[in-house]
């Protein structure tokens, strides 16, 4: 018998409580001021629009839907960028983030002429380790969430890092860290950009939440767009699953970035023979939905509006719990609520105090202290604050 | 001094050679080869490229309407409506897929009336359609299967067969299975085969509709087979691609996977929704695992999950959506069992029309064969040299085994093509 996922076993015991003030913070989805699932209005207008048009639903092709592809592409690393221009980017449609992730990781496993490691920050998001492993990869992490400040650990992650074997791997959430909601300042993302340049390292960067962290998709994407420019051998997974909302229609995208358009023609080649045996072409649906939000200007627009929306109430969410705490009377520093960004919060809390706001307030979250803001509402926020006092005073 | 000389001379060369390097590392993944041209789309690119007015694309395996074009079932239209209208939201399934779809494809696959159903000992999740079926199992199989890891599948069987076992971890073999002396099934031969096979193997079985052959066994010889296999022990993967497809009837075409079950084999089921719904690019599929009982299935279904997660977290909601609400929605249900037939009978009626117009040419040969198989495919039995005027000559894409989609044909074409195949074995 496998063990039980750790989020779901929460989402479970919240399931079966019956306090009327229970509040579910485990769930890693967006969540509307209602606590209601949110099927973007730009979603809903693209699908009206794809009914219309009355196509087919023949097979993709083992590399998906082109107009996506290209669309996805340019979103990740901007129209001005030499990767677009010139062509360089092998771009293929997968399944979500976690497709993207195994497609690409299982690249490196069979043609990585460097060490076959890849370095994850501690913590990550618990499938990354699982994704490697099932691709053939070995997993070893470097330093990312310091406990003591809850924030970035940079000098000791550029410590790890310059001790990385060179050749090796290394993985790079792009934004809004899951589970910490930890991210790099720009500077620092310019000198990890440099370290890892003089390790000789690989790079994976690992975007599930481009426009959802700061609300702008530019802004979220420049990570990715400095390590493209910085000229990194590295590869790009993007998911649409939290920005569009498409969670269940698995839609996502690999970009392999070439240095030379030569090898695009005979990585995608390869690409495919991986793609094939595992599922033979990607699902129409999503891929339809986010390349018609993507290339139709008037829905892109609403989309980008939507897209903001749900990042300006996450960051008002996370606002207003730091003023409840302050009200409620806490002396502790919270301003890491605040500092911190995405759909995650490492609010600092330890195991007990995990345990105590579940059994005495109807609080689930993850044992590591993960809050997810999504679950958050204007109704529900003060009784959280209280309870987070009262667990920590 | 001329070892002075040939030292110089060495250090020249290696230096020149290591520039040489340095300014081709511009291109990283030099080192990554230019993969084997799919062979079937190969087919598809040459078609588009041709300017001849009756060309026909006999390579194409997916279903054509008499008019030559793609079609969307009425039922799945109506589905697609009805889904729209409830505002459903995009969350994602389960790692196991959507229940209510994994349980009614159970159903439609066992019957009502099977122990598997009553009993509830199918561990049945949602895959990406047949292929992310088959390897899903295949992976299960190649960690926790504690016979012989070697699937032996029929010769020649489904291009994909053999790369997604590989590489889920199984070594892959062959059993006889076409005949190319009589174009049918060389059931001697499969059943010499498998009582050869090393006992507590894998054995797979196109439940139906054989890819690429048409060449399917009779009932009573899916008897036997099941005997034989029985007393080898070992354990059976069917793949059912085509159920409804082949026959026009959904009871019939499952045969096999319900025969096999009755005689106690807890098989593996990997089924698809691509051709019978038409949901091809939806990507709907489910694999079942029998179980002896209940704690077994949870047992299994815990491991499924974690094969599943780290290849993709969960499986797409949309066409399973569709695939559930036709298959519960008793007018759907009904709608959509008419147009299976409608699709298969379009099929059976080309067969017949394309051996009646070869009679008619006047080709003097045996095409009954061509009306004994059965499902989208069709092994005419011409050789590669007969396929090449075909294609030179003709117009006619296929494939160089003498493979031809049923689909590609219709009334419009029938007639011409069956010109062309008399012209070329004449």
């Amino acid at each position: 018998m496998g063990p039980p996922d750790p989020i779901l076993g929460v989402t479970d015991a919240f399931k079966r409580d019956t306090n009327p003030k229970k509040v579910n913070l485990g769930v890693g989805a967006y969540r509307t001021d209602e606590g209601k699932p949110w099927v973007l209005e730009s979603v809903r207008q693209a699908e009206a629009t794809i009914l219309k048009e009355n196509l087919d639903k023949e097979y993709a092709a083992i590399s998906g839907l082109a107009e996506f592809c290209q669309a996805s592409a340019r979103l990740a690393f901007g129209d001005d960028s030499d990767v677009i221009k010139n062509q360089t980017n092998a771009t293929v449609q997968c399944i979500s983030g976690t497709g993207s992730l195994r497609i690409g990781a299982a690249f490196l496993a069979k043609w990585y002429q460097g060490n076959k490691t890849v370095w994850i920050p501690n913590p990550t998001w618990g499938n990354h380790t699982s994704v490697m492993k099932h691709a053939g990869l070995d997993v070893k992490s470097y330093r990312y969430y310091d406990p003591k400040t809850i924030g970035f650990d940079f000098k000791g992650a550029i410590e790890d890092i310059k001790n990385i074997p060179e050749t090796s791997i290394i993985l790079f959430h792009a934004c809004a860290h899951n589970p910490t909601g930890v991210d790099p300042q720009k500077e620092q993302w310019d000198e990890l950009s440099s370290v890892v340049k003089n390790r000789n390292l690989f790079v994976i960067m690992d975007m599930a939440y481009q426009g959802f962290a700061s609300g702008n998709i530019d802004e979220d994407a420049y990570a990715v767009r400095k390590f493209a420019k910085d000229k990194h051998n590295m590869f790009l997974a993007q998911s649409y699953a939290k920005n569009m909302g498409l969670y269940g229609e698995r839609v996502g995208a690999l970009t392999i970035v070439c240095n030379d358009k030569e090898d695009v023609d005979r990585v995608m080649s390869q690409l495919k023979i991986i793609i094939r045996p595992m599922y033979s072409n990607p699902p129409i649906n999503g891929a339809r939905i986010a390349a018609k939000i993507l290339t139709n200007q008037d829905i892109r627009q609403l989309w980008l509006k939507e897209v903001k929306l749900m990042a300006d109430r996450i960051i008002t969410m996370r606002k207003q719990l730091v003023d409840n705490l302050q009200k409620v009377g806490s002396k502790k520093n919270w301003q890491h609520i605040t500092d911190q960004i995405g759909m995650f919060c490492f609010t600092g809390l330890d195991q007990q105090q995990v345990e105590r706001l579940t059994k005495e307030f109807s609080i689930y979250l993850t044992k590591d202290g993960r809050i997810s803001m999504a679950g958050l509402t204007s109704k529900n926020i003060e009784y959280v604050a209280n309870a987070i006092h009262e667990c920590t005073k | 001094m001329p070892l002075c000389r040939n030292l110089r001379q060495v250090k020249q060369l290696l230096l020149t050679v290591s520039q040489a390097r340095l300014a081709s590392t511009n291109s990283f993944w030099s080192n990554v080869e230019m993969g084997p041209p799919d062979p079937i789309l190969g087919v598809t690119e040459a078609f588009k490229r041709d300017s001849n007015p009756k060309k026909i694309n006999l390579g194409v395996g997916a279903y054509r309407s008499d008019e030559g074009k793609p079609f969307v079932l009425e039922s799945v239209k109506k589905a697609d409506e009805m889904i729209l209208k409830e505002k459903l939201d995009k969350e994602y399934a389960p790692i196991s897929g959507i229940a209510e779809f994994c349980q009614a494809s159970a159903k439609l696959a066992f019957g009502d009336d099977s122990n598997v159903i009553k009993n509830q000992t199918n561990a049945t999740v949602q895959g990406i359609s047949g292929t992310g079926s088959l390897r899903i199992g295949a992976a299960f199989l190649a960690k926790w299967f504690q016979g012989n890891k070697t699937i032996w599948l029929p010769n020649p069987s489904w291009g994909n067969h053999t790369p997604i076992m590989k590489h889920a971890g199984l070594d892959v073999k062959a059993y006889r299975y076409y005949d190319s002396k009589t174009i049918g099934f060389d059931f001697k031969g499969a059943i010499e085969d498998i009582n050869n096979i090393p006992e507590n193997s894998i054995i797979l079985f196109h439940a139906c509709a054989h890819n690429p052959t048409g060449v399917d066994p009779q009932n009573d010889q899916w008897n036997e087979l099941s005997s034989v296999v029985k007393k080898r022990n070992l354990l059976v993967f069917m793949d059912m691609a085509y159920q409804g497809f082949a026959s026009g009837n959904i009871d019939q075409d499952a045969y096999a996977v319900r025969q096999f079950v009755k005689d106690n084999h807890n098989i593996l089921l990997a089924q698809s929704y691509a051709k019978n719904m038409g949901l091809y690019g939806e990507r709907v599929g489910a694999l079942s695992v029998v179980c002896n009982d209940k704690e077994e299935v949870d047992r299994v279904m815990s491991q499924l999950k974690i094969i599943i997660r780290p290849m993709y977290s969960n499986p797409p909601i949309g066409g399973a959506r569709i695939a559930a609400k036709i298959l519960t929605n008793p007018d759907l249900r009904q709608l959509w069992l008419k147009e299976v037939k409608q699709m298969a009978d379009r099929i059976i009626t080309m067969r017949k029309q394309l051996v009646s117009n070869l009679n008619k040419a006047g080709s003097q040969k045996n095409w009954q064969h061509i009306t004994n198989q059965i499902g989208m495919f069709c092994f005419t039995g011409l050789n590669a040299q007969q396929v090449e005027r075909l294609t030179k000559e003709f117009s006619i894409y296929l494939t160089k085994d003498g493979r031809i989609s049923m689909a590609g044909i219709t009334s419009k074409n029938n007639e011409y093509l069956a010109n062309a195949m008399h012209e070329c074995t004449k």
